[in-house]
C-alpha cells in the first residue's frame, strides 16, 4: 500500500538550527529510511522543498487567473517535503515516522486510480 | 431443524423458534460474520451491511423454509453474495474503491471459511483491534465497536450514546470509509505497541459497559446484555494478552459493577440508588472473581491505575453489608487518590458523596466549591449539594438545588426520584436525611 507523508515545520525552527543540529535531523532521516526498510517497504521518492517564500499559487477560475507569491495558506507550520513510500499498512507508517524530528506529519494514502 | 408447513403458511410456534434461532445466532456469531466478510473482502464498508442483509433475508425465509442445518454458514454464503452483488455495481461504475489491509494469508483463509466456527478463534479480537485503531476518532471507536462487534444497530447505538440517529449514522459511515481508506491493519498490533494499544481498547471496552447501565432518554431500562457483552469481549481480551495489570483491573471493575444488576432497579423498573439496594441480590460469585483478580493487580500509574482504583471502591461497596457499614474513609480516601490521579471534576463529586458520610455533610459541602463551573449541565451537582443541605437542616436551600436539578434531568426515573424527594422535603414529614445520596460509581 502507498503512502505520501506530507512533512510539515515552523521554518524558522530550520532556519535558527546550528550545525550540529542540522546533523541531527539528517541522522534522523537515516534512521526512517532505515526502518522503512525494516518494516518491508521502500521509499519510491522524497523530496525537501525551498522555503514558502520561493513558493508561488497559481489559481485558475474559468478564464481568471491569479497568479500570487507564498503558499496555499499562511500558516504557522509549512510543507517542506515528502516521501513516497510502499508499506504493509498505516501502523508500519506510524511505527517508521517514530524516527523523523519533531515535524508534524500528514499520512496520506495514495489513491491507486 | 425443518419447521416449515407446506404453502408458506408458518403457525406461530414455528415462527417463534425461528426467530430465536435468528437471535441466538445474531449474539454468538455476528461479530465472527462481519469479521470473516472483511477477512475475505477487505470491505468493511461493506461488510456489516451485508451481514445485516443476510439476516434480514433469514427473517423473512426460514419461517417458510425452515432453519437450515447450518444456518451460520447460511448467513455467511447470503452475506458474501451481497458483498459480490455491491462490488459488480461498483465496477460498473469503474471505481476503484479502498481496501482495507488484511494480510494476504488472512483473505485467503476467510475466503474457504465455510463455517465460522471452526476457523479464527481470534477474529472478534481482530475487529475489536481494528474498530479502536487510534486513527479512528474516540467516539467513531466506540461506535463502531458497538456497530461491527457488538450487532447493535444505528437506533439502539444512537440511544446508548445519546447522540441524534442522524450524527451516528454519519459518523459510522465516515468511520467506515476510513477504517477502508487509511490503511488501517486488520490485525492485532505487533507487541511491542500491545500495552498502549490496550488502553485504547479498554477505554472504549468501558464505555461500553457503562453505555449499558446509562439510564437512557425516557424510561428505558438498563440494556444489561451490552454490559455482559463488554465483559465477555474484555475476558477475550484477557485471554489473548494474558497478564496484563490494565485489563485484570477493568475486568475486576466491571464484575463488581455489574454484579449489582439485578438490584439497580425494582420491579417496575425504577432505579435503586446504591444505599438502598438489596445487596443480597448481588451476585456474590461475580464478586469473589473481582477481589481475588484485583489482589493480584499491583499498584500503578496511568489508567490501569484509575481502573483499579475505583475497582478498590466498588470493593468496599461490595464487602460492606449495607451503606451504613461501609467504611466510607476509605472510599472518600480512594477517591482522593483518583481525584489526584484523572483531577476529574465527577470523581471530586463522589469523593464529596464519601467524605460527606465519612466526615460529616459540611465537610462533603466544602468540596462542591467549582464544581457548578466544572459541570455546568450536569444534574448531579445540585442533587448532591440539595441532599448534603437537607441534612445540616437547609431546607429551602435543599429544595433550590433539588428543583435545579430537576431542571436538568431528562431520564424519566430520575426525574420521578427527584420529585418524590422535593415534595418529601415540602411536606417536612417522613423525611430520612440519609436517603437519595449516591456517590455516582452506580
Amino acid at each position: 500500500m502507498r503512502f505520501v507523508v506530507l512533512i510539515a515545520q515552523d521554518e524558522e525552527v530550520w532556519r535558527r538550527a546550528d550545525e550540529a543540529e542540522r546533523a541531527g535531523y539528517y541522522t534522523a532521516h537515516e534512521a526512517f529510511e532505515t526502518a522503512v526498510r525494516e518494516a518491508g517497504g521502500t521509499v519510491e521518492s522524497s523530496e525537501a522543498l525551498r522555503s514558502v517564500t520561493a513558493a508561488t499559487t497559481y489559481r485558475r477560475r474559468g478564464t481568471e487567473e491569479l497568479v500570487t507569491d507564498g503558499p496555499f495558506a499562511e500558516l504557522a507550520e509549512q510543507l517542506g517535503g515528502f516521501y513516497v513510500l510502499d508499506m504493509p499498512d498505516l501502523d508500519a507508517v506510524v511505527a517508521a515516522v517514530r524516527h523523523l524530528p519533531e515535524y508534524t506529519l500528514e499520512i496520506r494514502p495514495v489513491a491507486e486510480l | 431443524m425443518r419447521g416449515g408447513s407446506p404453502g408458506g403458511g408458518a403457525s406461530d410456534a414455528t415462527r417463534a423458534r425461528v426467530e430465536e434461532a435468528i437471535e441466538d445466532l445474531w449474539r454468538s456469531d455476528w461479530s465472527r460474520l462481519v469479521a470473516l466478510v472483511i477477512g475475505q473482502f477487505a470491505r468493511p464498508d461493506l461488510a456489516e451491511d451485508a451481514v445485516a442483509d443476510a439476516f434480514a433475508s433469514a427473517a423473512r425465509t426460514w419461517p417458510r423454509d425452515g432453519v437450515p442445518t447450518n444456518p451460520v454458514a447460511w448467513v455467511l454464503t447470503a452475506a458474501r453474495r451481497r458483498v459480490l452483488d455491491a462490488l459488480r455495481s461498483e465496477a460498473v461504475h469503474r471505481r476503484k474503491e479502498p481496501l482495507m489491509v488484511v494480510d494476504e494469508g488472512l483473505r485467503h483463509d476467510a475466503a474457504a471459511a465455510v463455517d465460522p466456527g471452526a476457523h479464527l478463534a481470534d477474529e472478534t479480537l481482530r475487529l475489536l483491534f481494528s474498530c479502536c485503531h487510534p486513527a479512528l476518532a474516540p467516539e467513531a471507536r466506540v461506535a463502531l465497536t458497538l456497530r461491527f462487534v457488538v450487532g447493535l444497530d444505528v437506533p439502539e447505538i444512537a440511544r446508548l450514546l445519546l447522540v441524534q440517529e442522524t450524527t451516528l449514522q454519519a459518523r459510522i459511515t465516515r468511520a467506515k470509509k476510513r477504517l477502508a481508506a487509511a490503511g488501517i491493519p486488520f490485525a492485532p498490533p505487533p507487541p511491542e505497541r500491545m500495552p498502549e494499544r490496550l488502553g485504547t481498547v479498554a477505554v472504549v471496552l468501558y464505555l461500553l459497559f457503562t453505555a449499558g447501565y446509562q439510564p437512557t432518554r425516557g424510561a428505558a431500562p438498563l440494556r444489561v446484555d451490552v454490559a455482559e457483552r463488554a465483559i465477555s469481549l474484555t475476558r477475550a481480551l484477557d485471554a489473548a494478552v494474558p497478564g496484563s495489570d490494565l485489563v485484570h483491573a477493568l475486568l475486576a471493575l466491571m464484575l463488581l459493577q455489574h454484579s449489582r444488576r439485578d438490584a439497580r432497579t425494582d420491579d417496575d423498573g425504577r432505579l435503586v440508588l446504591l444505599a438502598d439496594q438489596d445487596r443480597t441480590r448481588w451476585h456474590a460469585d461475580e464478586v469473589v472473581e473481582a477481589l481475588r483478580l484485583l489482589d493480584a493487580v499491583r499498584p500503578g500509574a496511568g489508567q490501569a491505575e484509575e481502573y483499579r482504583l475505583q475497582a478498590l471502591v466498588a470493593a468496599e461497596h461490595a464487602r460492606a453489608s449495607s451503606s451504613a457499614d461501609t467504611r466510607w474513609d476509605v472510599v472518600a480516601d480512594l477517591y482522593g487518590r483518583l481525584e489526584q490521579l484523572t483531577g476529574s471534576a465527577v470523581v471530586r463529586l463522589a469523593r464529596a458523596v464519601a467524605v460527606a458520610e465519612a466526615h460529616g455533610a459540611e465537610a462533603g459541602l466544602a468540596l462542591l466549591d467549582g464544581l457548578d463551573d466544572a459541570l455546568p449541565r450536569s444534574h448531579r451537582v445540585p442533587v448532591v449539594r440539595g441532599e448534603l443541605l437537607a441534612r445540616t437542616g437547609a431546607v429551602a436551600e435543599a429544595h433550590a438545588e433539588l428543583s435545579r436539578a430537576l431542571d436538568r434531568v431528562t431520564n424519566e426515573a430520575e426525574r420521578e426520584h427527584l420529585r418524590r424527594r422535593l415534595s418529601e422535603l415540602d411536606a417536612r414529614t417522613g423525611f430520612d436525611a440519609g436517603a437519595g445520596l449516591d456517590e455516582g460509581a452506580g
